[in-house]
């Protein structure tokens, strides 16, 4: 319970500072927004091939406008050396992690949100057809993008060039989360529901989420106390 | 190392890649004593004190806050540590900053803790307002708030009295005096000597990561701030 009030606390916080400044949300949303206007202009939206490469499509954009929101995760502690703060408090790193990552999750879905009504409209994709599945499958992929983004947020805080070394280091790692997203959302946006052909992708999706989990709330302490 | 101190260090070293930034470091500062630790720059003040804090695990050795780890919760919870920035969110009022630490703290009434220390610091006018529209004092008796306000038995202070305003230098020597009295222990880097040694009841003198010199202040000490620079360090 105490473990839980802890992160609802660091959640709240890193949702309150964000929404104050709406810094990293703006940021995070023109990118997107750019990004599918630009592709647009590349692609026939006509096109059978563009139905097909749609979901990677989608979650390229949505895993780099991710990227940039929850690299200020960690990097908003740094200004007044908050970070010291956190780590002398008396709460678990876990809650600290959990935290932050809840924020940045509520913070990542609200720009997707935002962006998959676009992404529908300017690629003639039919995004509501299978809408409950297609909002399951981004919901899992965004907590397992935004918990080891996360992770490796707090891993590079002190890192001059932290905004190159999240994504060199998460995408690797993120790949089979993605991979599973990009298959399902272009079945999903295709009119196609999730069958037992396809619910492998689901299942890992699942299994990616509680794995990196587990590893990132074990090892954040490690992390933050160097 | 004694059992009735309340921060041992015994035998730490700290590496920063092979260099040895402290060197076999033994000191202790018992309960209600105030230790100011000196020496030039690069000497591992602030690698120590952090280090006592917590922020990083030393190399070899071991330190204890009343006998148990710092990283222990029990330990953090008894601990405040002011270092060299202020510890408190530009985005968020002073109010919000006081009483989300007193969450993190879990103090039985984070709001009223918050006001108490926002009178006693003088800022209890401005409490609804962003730390980014405060002037650079008033940020510093934020951060002495910040620090104080969970009553912590341990306070670890680097460069306390840098870059601060005759008013902030005055509310934290009286934070400072009226938590010796209370019984608090302090253990502060310090360049400023004399502010440092007025308060001070032991002094260590760090010079290369090693200990040149730890016992109580003397008269000698405080008449004169560069005596034990000229009879122990470098000169």
């Amino acid at each position: 319970m105490r473990f839980l009030r802890l992160t609802g606390v660091v959640m709240m916080k890193d949702l309150r500072a964000e929404l104050r400044t709406k810094e990293a949300v703006n940021a995070s949303l023109s990118f997107a927004l750019v990004v599918l206007v630009l592709f647009s202009f590349a692609f026939d939206p006509d096109d059978e091939t563009m139905k097909s490469i749609s979901g990677g499509l989608l979650w390229i954009v949505f895993a780099f406008a991710g990227t940039l929101l929850i690299n200020r995760s960690f990097a908003r502690e740094l200004p007044n050396d908050c970070l010291d703060a956190l780590i002398s408090a008396p709460i678990p790193a876990a809650a600290l992690l959990l935290g932050k990552a809840l924020a940045n999750f509520v913070l990542v879905l609200a720009v997707e949100l935002v962006a998959l009504p676009l992404f529908g409209i300017f690629y003639n994709v039919h995004w509501t057809a299978q809408f409950p599945q297609l909002m399951l499958v981004i919901l899992l992929a965004t907590w397992g993008m935004t918990i080891t983004g996360t992770i490796f947020s707090a891993l590079t805080v002190n890192i001059r060039l932290r905004e190159v070394m999240l994504p060199i280091l998460n995408f690797p790692i993120l790949i089979p989360a993605l991979l599973g997203a990009m298959q399902l959302t272009s079945s999903l946006v295709a009119g196609q529901p999730i069958t037992d052909a396809n619910s492998s992708w689901l299942k890992m999706l699942i299994g990616f989420d509680i794995m990196y989990t587990a590893v990132s709330l074990f090892l954040v302490e490690l992390v933050l106390v160097q | 190392m004694s059992s009735a101190a309340a921060v041992t260090v015994a035998g730490v070293w700290k590496f920063y890649g092979d260099y040895p930034a402290l060197r076999n470091v033994s000191l202790d500062a018992e309960p209600g004593a105030c230790l100011a630790m000196i020496g030039r720059n690069g000497a591992g003040k602030t690698t120590l004190l952090r280090t006592i804090a917590g922020f990083s695990r030393p190399g070899k050795g071991e330190i204890k806050i009343f006998g148990a780890g710092p990283r222990d919760a029990e330990t953090r919870r008894s601990m405040g540590f002011i270092g060299h920035g202020i510890s408190v969110y530009d985005e968020l009022s002073a109010f919000e900053n006081l009483v989300l630490y007193g969450k993190l703290y879990q103090l039985p009434d984070p709001k009223k803790s918050a006001m108490q220390w926002l009178e006693r610091t003088g800022l209890e006018r401005v409490k609804d307002g962003l730390v980014r529209e405060f002037s650079r004092g008033m940020r510093q008796r934020l951060a002495v708030a910040r620090a104080f306000l969970h009553e912590p038995r341990v306070l670890l202070l680097d460069e306390p009295f840098t870059a601060l305003d005759d008013r902030a230098i005055a509310v934290l020597q009286t934070v400072l005096r009226e938590a010796l009295a209370g019984g608090k222990t302090i253990v502060m880097s310090t360049h400023q000597l004399r502010e440092a040694l007025e308060l001070a009841t032991h002094v260590a003198l760090l010079n290369r990561g090693q200990v040149a010199f730890h016992g109580p202040c003397t008269p000698e000490m405080v008449a004169d701030p560069g005596w034990v620079y000229a009879r122990y360090g470098e000169g």
